[in-house]
C-alpha cells in the first residue's frame, strides 16, 4: 500500500492510546512519591507474655478468620462456649472477651493488616471495640 | 483428542510447572517475580500501541458499517439512528452499547437443519450471556486487584468488594466475580468442544487464552480460599513492583508466583493474539463509522491520478480532420478561429 506512514484519524487514535496507557499505568503514578510501609501488627504486653495464641502464629495468621467463623457458629447455634485447642488448653469462645482481652489494641493489631490489605471484616458490624466506643 | 486444545492445555501445564519449579531454583524468585512481570508489562503496552497504530495506518476509504436498520432518508421515513447511524452521536451510542453490553452478540442465532433439509435460525442468547458474564467478571476481578497496587486503597474499591461479597459466604468472604469468571470460562470452553461446528473452527489460539485465564482464576481462588497466601507479604511485594523498588518477600509461596507468571504470560501474549479485540473493537470500521455513503462523497485516498481526455478536448483536437472525413461533430468549426483556445480538462 502506498504511503504506509500515514495514520488515519490520528487525533482520535492517539488520544485513545494515551487514555489507555494512562489507565494501564495507573498504579505506577498513583503511588508516585508515597511511602507504603508494610504494617506490623503490634502485640500488647499481655499477648507477649502469653507467648502463644489459641493456635500457633503461622496458623493464626492464615486461618484466624475461619476460627472466628467456627467459634461464632458453635456459640450461636450450639450454645457451646468452651474451645479446647490441640494442646488441651481451654478457651472461652468470645471475640470481645477472649481475643480482645489479649489483643487489646484493635487499631494496632487487627486494623494494621486489614487496612493495608483493604479487608473490611464484618465482625465489627455487631461487636464493638470497647476502646473505640468510649 | 483434538490437537488444538491438547497443545494449548499442555502449554499451560508446562507454564505452570515452569513457574512452580523455576521459582525454587536460585534466582528464580527474582526472575519470575521481577524480571518477567516488568518485561511482560513493557511488551503489553508497546505491543498494544504498535498494533493499534498499525491498524490506524490502514486506510478505510469507504463507509462499511454493518447496517441493521433503516438508514436516514426522507423525514417521514423512520430511521434507525443507532443501528444505522447517520452521525457521530449515533456512532457513540452504538459503540458504547457494543463495548459495554456486547450488543452485536445479542443478535446471535443458531442455524440448524431441521426435518432433513429445512433450515432454521433459532434464538440463541447463551453465548451472549456468558460472554457478558465473562467480560464483566474479569473486569471486576481485575479492578479488585487494585487493592494490591494502591496504598491507601481508594474507597470505591472497598465498596465494590462489599457488593461483590455481599452474600457473606464463608471467610474469607466469597467473591461472586471469581466464581462467575470461572463458570463463564468453563462455559466458553465447553461450547468450543461440544458444538461440532464451533469445534471445527477452533484453533489453538482460541483454547490457549481460555486455559490461561482458567489457570489465572484457579490459582487466584486457590490462594484466597485454600492455601491462604500471606496477603500482607503479597501486597508488600506488588507495592514494590509499582513503586519501582522491587524486592522479594519471603514466604508468599509457589502458587503466588505461578499466578503472577500466568498473568505475565497473558500480558505478553496479548498484543499478538485475538485478545487484541480489546483495542480492535474501537478500530472496527463496521462499528465506528457513520453510514454516510450517500450523503457525502468518499474518495479513495490511493486512487491513481488518472489522466482523462474528454470528448470535447478530443473533438477540439481532431475537429478539422473529422469534418474533412465527413464525421459528425458537436460543434462546427468557426471560420476565423479553427482551434479552440481554451483546453478543457
Amino acid at each position: 500500500m502506498p504511503n504506509n506512514k500515514k495514520m488515519y484519524d490520528k487525533g482520535k487514535v492517539v488520544a485513545g492510546l494515551c487514555i489507555f496507557v494512562v489507565l494501564i499505568t495507573f498504579p505506577f503514578w498513583f503511588n508516585l512519591g508515597k511511602a507504603a510501609p508494610v504494617p506490623e501488627p503490634k502485640l500488647s504486653d499481655k499477648a507477649k507474655a502469653a507467648k502463644e495464641c489459641v493456635m500457633p502464629k503461622a496458623y493464626m495468621k492464615a486461618e484466624h478468620m475461619q476460627i472466628l467463623n467456627e467459634w461464632r457458629d458453635t456459640v450461636v447455634r450450639d450454645a457451646k462456649r468452651i474451645y479446647t485447642n490441640p494442646s488441651g488448653k481451654k478457651f472461652n469462645m468470645s471475640l470481645s472477651n477472649t481475643c480482645l482481652d489479649c489483643h487489646t489494641e484493635k487499631a494496632e493489631f487487627c486494623d494494621a493488616c486489614h487496612n493495608y490489605a483493604s479487608v473490611t471484616p464484618y465482625c465489627w458490624d455487631c461487636h464493638i471495640d470497647p476502646k473505640e466506643a468510649k | 483428542m483434538n490437537i488444538s486444545y491438547m497443545y494449548s492445555l499442555i502449554a499451560v501445564v508446562v507454564l505452570f510447572l515452569l513457574a512452580y519449579v523455576g521459582v525454587k531454583l536460585p534466582g528464580g524468585e527474582v526472575f519470575f517475580g521481577v524480571i518477567i512481570p516488568y518485561l511482560a508489562l513493557i511488551i503489553f503496552v508497546l505491543g498494544f500501541v504498535n498494533r493499534v497504530i498499525d491498524w490506524a495506518r490502514s486506510p478505510v476509504p469507504f463507509r462499511i458499517p454493518t447496517t441493521c436498520g433503516q438508514q436516514k432518508s426522507l423525514p417521514w421515513i423512520k430511521s434507525a439512528s443507532i443501528d444505522n447511524p447517520s452521525g457521530t452521536g449515533g456512532v457513540i451510542v452504538r459503540m458504547i452499547l457494543e463495548v459495554v453490553f456486547l450488543r452485536s452478540l445479542f443478535r446471535n442465532t443458531k442455524c440448524e437443519l431441521k426435518a432433513g433439509d429445512k433450515i432454521s435460525y433459532e434464538w440463541e442468547k447463551w453465548l451472549w450471556l456468558f460472554s457478558l458474564i465473562f467480560h464483566w467478571s474479569f473486569f471486576i476481578v481485575l479492578f479488585r486487584h487494585l487493592r494490591f497496587f494502591t496504598e491507601p486503597v481508594p474507597a470505591c474499591l472497598q465498596l465494590l468488594e462489599k457488593l461483590d461479597g455481599f452474600l457473606q459466604i464463608g471467610l474469607p468472604g466469597l467473591m461472586l466475580s471469581g466464581v462467575a469468571l470461572l463458570a463463564a470460562v468453563t462455559f466458553l470452553f465447553l461450547r468450543r468442544i461440544l458444538i461440532p461446528q464451533v469445534k471445527y473452527i477452533s484453533l489453538g489460539s482460541d483454547y490457549f487464552p481460555l486455559f490461561l485465564i482458567f489457570g489465572i482464576a484457579f490459582t487466584g481462588i486457590l490462594m484466597r480460599y485454600f492455601t491462604k497466601v500471606d496477603i500482607v507479604g503479597a501486597k508488600a511485594f506488588t507495592m514494590g513492583l509499582v513503586t519501582l523498588k522491587p524486592h522479594i518477600t519471603e514466604g508468599v509461596g509457589s502458587v503466588f508466583y505461578v499466578h503472577l507468571f500466568f498473568v505475565s504470560v497473558l500480558l505478553a501474549y496479548f498484543p499478538f493474539s485475538k485478545l487484541m479485540h480489546l483495542g480492535g473493537i474501537f478500530m472496527s470500521p463496521t462499528r465506528n463509522l457513520a453510514n454516510t455513503s450517500r450523503v457525502k462523497r468518499h474518495v479513495n485516498p490511493w486512487n491513481y491520478p488518472v489522466k482523462i481526455h474528454t470528448y470535447e478536448a478530443y473533438e477540439d483536437e481532431f475537429r478539422e480532420k473529422m469534418i474533412e472525413a465527413g464525421l459528425p461533430v458537436e460543434k462546427m468549426m468557426e471560420p476565423e478561429t479553427p482551434e479552440e483556445p481554451e483546453e478543457k480538462e
